[in-house]
């Protein structure tokens, strides 16, 4: 070795590193440009960048700044342009998911790291677009920030923003000064906001609650857990609401189910009731009754629930009823913001097709035409297109009222027919199954999950359902016949085209044959 | 009229000599190009030079005092053919654009321009758009210096450094008569710095008197035998003299080291991440001293054997950083090294990863085996075993990659172009799948989920000249697409043109938004927008129908998606012959915000009745299906869990960033697939009898509901 030069003297200064990940839209750039302002204002040097590509549409960019305190007679730092990971101090997401994606790139380590999130979720194309429920776990994220974090604060940001009319960037800046993870004094981040001169004061306001949010600066606390993934379902009690006829039911209902089921219970018949009438209250508490003596209360649970929604099924009554109530408008007004001075006109987008029209004829008209495919062509020529109506415009709204008010007549009606024998086949096959093995009753039951929407989709749906029947009827007697059917409805509902349950299906038949 | 308006940076391109000035690094070369005296200046916007075209755009004024012609060039390649100016005159001329694609264009240009050479300096500032984020094909600028022998310059990616590197390539031009290419990778050109600011120069020699003084030299001119000249004039006197140059000004730079038997050669822009890899190692801090001696090439073309040869001689081993392949530059050093017989044995592609980008972490673990290889004791032991991605190896942390969803770039809320394609959809339903040849430009995230359309790209306006193979008689048609950014680029010629020309049968799609939206919302020959100083508003269908297509349809408004679907049910059907061309037009909803949404709130505000409209779903009627989302992706339209006990899956919702574009509804109504959508119209400042009209509709109807209610059992749920 000839190691002659002098060793220099190398200094061990660390720049502060932040990370933050935004997506489009989210204000990430005027975040990014109020810590390089508020650090130069405080006479430290400061350098950011990023790599937006063409995630300056939606997509996600990730966002670069380094901090250092300038120091007289040293030359102009050499500072990265990206972030190392295992070397960032804060990392700030405005999204739930984006925090996750900075942990899986490393960016977040125990020993570092603090990580400010908001918890709300942006869903992403792939988790939106499932037939099912396609929403990424929210629990992994916390689970992991718990581990990865030297320090966690997350809150929901996206909702101070909507509240105090600014946007999530001022939100996370208020966190950041909050967390006093920067050598900063407040008045110096809410001084850099004035400076920048845009939405003052809406952004002001957003600072301070999200200064609040972060809680006590230097706190150390348990890592915060995550909320209840799906808030929780709203369960009616199943009480008399002063109306004879249902407070029988109701009577009838509690004498025969026990309490653990009243939620359930009350849900199904206050929706079958709200569809069609008290008969139809008293058809479906027949229907689950029938379930109850072969002493599952999974089972009765689970006809409790799909049989009202076998029965509440889709149509054009249900339709025009929901659109004429008179609920509707107000809650309507209230989740598009309208401010009482403000007028709203409703538009509604139908699409009637033959099938609708046939579907309320009596059903023996029904039966005789939809045997006739030409005479179908000819009412679809006629009533097949687009018709946008005003239900805010009084002929609009009787037209839609006549056509709720043909509830009286619907138990005649072909749809109906039809629905019912769908239904009672249904029904006949879990009963046939509970007596052997209710788990598999169950699972065929919740298999009428899968038959939803209109149209199309209504008929892919029921095509899924009756696959998944077909097998849940030749599985039975298999010991693991109702974790196959779970199996299916869960391939079932991955994607449109019904590729996955296909994919099942074969896999069942390998073993059947 | 550009996404971002930079009337707050063009107040920086005024400082002078004592100011200094802080911001983005492409705007600092902007200002660098103005204090140096340039000329003129084209370009072809494109990320992430972008920025660089839209400040000049908005900078007309400071422009024009000092006497500088500043052009939104057509096509990369008529931004390099506007070089030719500074062939017979010494004034100094810009170009920009986005590399390589942009270089690709250009390089007939350049490749002229460089044989013939330059008298005034020619700079070509490539956006090097390579690694993450990058939205084009990996490939080198590098290439092309080479092959055209243009110098190429790889500055350190700091303010200081990339301005002088603007300074020095205008003077190395001039001494070397050869254009120069700078290179600025995506992070230096979005990084916010700092340099102390020179006064503007206007240029010494205006485009004014060259035109009233006109010269000429049929030596200059790329023709046998003058052409057969360039080559060996290159190679006697232009090489030298840039070789000389760069010598004695020290464009390259040596930041020398104690531990100076090994040493690392790298390229000027890997500058910073190499520092804070050595950092990572305690080789080095964040002041710029290093224990290992860098040889730091801001010049990466030509190479300059004497400085590296100095460099290496007294070194067992050298590592050469170099991002990108093939490994040009290593190959050249073995080369030169060789030649000189040094015996300095060279690292490079082998600890370092022989292609992606180079990041911390990458150069770290490379200069790490580096120095582990060399069994060098400058390591010390307890750096000398990797330690990262423990962390990463977490349970918990491994359990994200289910959870966490990919977040493409997708289009934007109310994109005109999302009814194309959910009416592309629905015509593949009916049709059956069809080869669709895509293009460049935000229209390509069709080929993502939702839509899933789009079998290849082939280049910037190239979508039909693409699909021009499939002209034979089949059961199908082909169908291309491109967008106006493309059409005017090159697409009307190599796409329409040349399908009129060989009659060709396929469907052309052009989406018409009226800017290029996709590098930032400038304005082209086809927007409706008034601009001061372009000439607008020309429309795509009398170009097409200029170059002899007949079978041309105008789609105004692309949301009428049963329209657009019946439209290309039609295009893919006719017995016509020769190509079918459907213009599909509609504001790009990005820029229709920007321009409108300041001009409604004003209205609102001054008391004018004013529509806003917006979607909404019954979520009672929604059964949680998502047909809808599959048909649309739009970033309003999203799902929310419901507390209905009833309902297993989640629900449709739109929030409250929806812009109304009337896509739900429109979807819904030509697909067929259910009622759930409404569109309110929320009305600001309502008419007198517009209020009566609705208190009276109100009421009317309230007394029905009222009547009806009662008949049936209400409960808190409904």
């Amino acid at each position: 070795m000839n190691m002659i030069a002098q060793v220099p003297q190398l200094d061990t200064v660390k720049p502060i590193t932040i990370a933050v990940l935004a997506m489009g839209g989210q204000g990430g750039g005027v975040l990014v440009d109020w810590i390089v302002a508020l650090a130069e204002s405080q006479g430290w040097i400061a350098q950011s960048t990023s790599v937006p590509g063409v995630a300056q549409r939606t997509g996600a960019t990730i966002y670069s700044i380094e901090l250092i305190a300038a120091r007289a007679g040293m030359p102009y730092p050499v500072l990265s342009l990206m972030p190392v990971p295992g070397e960032v101090d804060i990392v700030l997401g405005a999204e739930l998911m984006e925090a996750g994606r900075a942990i899986q790139r490393g960016l977040v380590t125990p020993e570092r790291t603090t990580l400010l999130a908001s918890s709300h979720r942006s869903y992403a194309v792939r988790e939106k677009q499932v037939p099912g429920n396609g929403i990424g776990a929210a629990a992994a994220v916390y689970q992991a920030a718990g581990a990865a974090a030297k320090r966690f604060i997350v809150f929901d940001m996206a909702a101070i923003a909507d509240a105090t009319g600014s946007a999530i960037s001022a939100v996370m800046f208020g966190a950041l000064a909050g967390s006093g993870a920067l050598p900063f004094p407040r008045s110096a981040y809410e001084e850099t906001i004035r400076a920048a001169g845009v939405g003052v004061e809406p952004s002001l306001r957003a600072f301070r609650e999200g200064f609040d949010g972060a809680g006590e600066p230097g706190q150390t606390r348990s890592p915060p857990l995550a909320p209840n993934a799906t808030p929780d379902k709203r369960f009616p009690e199943l009480a008399p609401v002063g109306h004879p006829g249902y407070d029988a039911l109701v009577q009838r209902a509690r004498a025969i189910f026990p309490g653990e089921l009243h939620g359930m219970l009350a849900a199904g018949l206050q929706r079958v009731v709200d569809y069609q009438d008290i008969g139809y209250g008293a058809e479906y508490l027949d229907l689950v009754a029938s379930f109850e003596s072969f002493g599952s209360l999974a089972l009765t649970g689970a006809a409790a629930k799909y049989i009202a929604v076998a029965m509440a099924y889709d149509d054009v009554i249900r339709v025009a009823d929901l659109k004429t109530r008179s609920t509707r408008v107000e809650r309507i007004r209230r989740e598009i913001l309208a401010k009482p001075e403000q007028l709203v006109q409703l538009t509604e987008y139908m699409h009637p097709r033959a099938e609708e029209v046939v579907g309320v004829l009596p059903a023996a008209l029904g039966r005789w035409l939809e045997a006739r495919p030409r005479a179908i062509a000819a009412i679809d020529r006629i009533v097949n297109r687009g018709r946008r109506v005003r239900t805010d415009t009084l002929r609009w709204f009787l037209a839609l009222s006549v056509i709720a008010g043909l509830r009286r007549f619907r138990r005649g009606m072909w749809r109906h027919a039809q629905e019912i024998e769908h239904r009672d086949a249904w029904l006949a096959a879990a009963r046939a199954a509970a007596a052997i093995d209710p788990t598999l009753a169950v699972e065929i039951l919740q298999a009428r999950r899968l038959v939803k929407g209109y149209s199309d989709t209504h008929a892919r749906g029921q095509s899924k359902f009756d696959k998944v029947m077909a097998a849940a009827i030749r599985l039975q007697g298999r010991p693991d016949a109702a974790q196959w059917v779970q199996r299916l409805c869960r391939a079932a509902l991955a994607d449109e085209d019904g590729t996955a349950l296909d994919g099942a299906l074969a896999t069942i038949e390998s073993f059947l044959r | 009229m550009a996404e971002r308006s930079f009337a707050k940076e063009v107040l920086d391109l005024r400082l002078g000599a004592g100011d200094e000035f802080r911001g983005e690094g492409i705007l600092a070369i902007t200002k660098a190009l103005l204090q140096s005296g340039v000329g003129y200046v084209g370009g072809y916007q494109g990320s992430p030079i972008s920025h660089l075209m839209d400040v000049l755009a908005d900078a007309q004024d400071i422009l024009s005092e000092l006497g500088v012609y500043f052009e939104a060039s057509a096509s990369e390649a008529a931004a390099g053919a506007m070089l030719s100016a500074s062939v017979m005159y010494p004034i100094r001329g810009a170009v920009t654009w986005k590399s390589t694609v942009g270089t690709n264009v250009a390089s007939d240009a350049l490749a002229n321009l460089a044989s013939g050479g330059v008298t005034g300096g020619a700079l070509i500032i490539v956006g090097e758009d390579y690694g993450e984020g990058s939205s084009i094909m990996q490939e080198r600028s590098h290439a092309f210096a080479m092959k055209s022998q243009i110098w190429l310059l790889d500055p350190r990616p700091n303010l200081e450094s990339i301005v002088k590197a603007v300074e020095d390539g205008f003077e190395l031009s001039e001494a070397s008569n050869t254009p120069v290419m700078l290179e600025v990778r995506v992070r230096s050109c979005h990084v916010h710095g700092r340099f102390a600011a020179k006064d503007n120069k206007s240029p010494p020699f205006t485009l004014a008197q060259a035109l009233e003084h006109p010269v000429r030299d049929t030596d200059r001119i790329v023709l046998p035998p003058a052409s057969f000249l360039h080559e060996k004039e290159k190679i006697e006197r232009r090489w030298p003299a840039a070789v000389q140059f760069i010598k004695e000004r020290k464009l390259n730079e040596v930041f020398e080291g104690d531990i100076d038997d090994v040493g690392i050669i790298l390229q000027g822009g890997m500058y910073n991440s190499v520092m804070r890899a050595l950092q990572g190692l305690d080789l080095a801090d964040v002041w710029g001293r290093t224990r290992v001696p860098l040889y730091v090439m801001n010049v990466t073309y030509p190479l300059i054997d004497d400085e590296l040869t100095a460099f290496c001689a007294s070194k067992r081993a050298v590592l050469m950083v170099e991002e990108g392949q093939p490994d040009y530059i290593e190959q050249a050093l073995h080369k030169i090294l060789r030649k000189a017989d040094i015996a300095a044995k060279i690292y490079g592609k082998g600890p370092l990863p022989l292609a992606g980008e180079y990041t911390v972490p990458v150069l770290r673990g490379a200069i790490r085996s580096f120095l582990v290889s060399e069994r060098h004791p400058a390591l010390p032991d307890r750096l000398r075993a990797p330690n990262e991605a423990a962390a990463l190896s977490d349970d918990q942390i491994q359990a994200l990659g289910a959870a966490v969803p990919a977040r493409p770039a997708g289009f934007c809320t109310g994109c005109p172009e999302r009814p194309i394609f959910a009416a592309m959809k629905l015509v593949e339903k009916e049709l059956g799948p069809h080869h669709v040849a895509a293009d460049i430009g935000c229209h390509l995230f069709s080929i993502l989920p939702p839509f899933n359309i789009g079998a290849t790209t082939m280049g910037y306006g190239l979508g039909p000249a693409s699909a021009s193979a499939f002209n034979v008689r089949a059961g199908k048609r082909s169908i291309s697409v491109m967008g106006d950014g493309g059409f005017w680029h090159n697409g009307l010629t190599s796409g329409i043109g040349n399908a009129v020309f060989n009659k060709h049968n396929g469907v052309v799609l052009i989406v018409d938004n009226y800017y290029a939206s996709a590098t930032g919302g400038q304005d082209l020959l086809s927007s409706r927008a008034d601009n001061r100083s372009r000439s607008t508003q020309h429309p795509i269908a009398a170009a097409v129908r200029g170059i002899g297509a007949t079978w041309v349809r105008q789609i105004d408004r692309t949301y009428d998606v049963a329209l657009m679907r019946d439209t290309l049910k039609e295009a893919l059907t006719t017995e016509e012959k020769g190509p079918k061309i459907i213009i599909a037009s509609s504001e790009c909803m990005l820029n229709q915000q920007r321009r409108t949404r300041p001009l409604f709130a004003k209205a609102v505000k001054a008391g004018e009745r004013m529509v806003k409209e917006r979607f909404g779903v019954d979520d009672d009627v929604c059964t949680g299906d998502h047909a809808c989302i599959r048909l649309s992706g739009c970033p309003s339209l999203s799902i929310k869990y419901t507390d209905d006990p009833l309902k297993d899956d989640p629900v449709a919702a739109v929030d409250n960033s929806c812009v109304g574009c009337g896509n739900c509804g429109e979807v819904a109504e030509a697909a067929v697939l259910c009622p759930s959508f409404y569109r309110a119209d929320i009305i600001h400042n309502p008419g007198g009898f517009e209020q009566w009209i609705a208190r009276l509709r109100l009421s009317v109807i309230g007394l029905l509901q009222q009547r009806r209610e009662r008949r049936r059992p209400m409960f808190a749920s409904t």
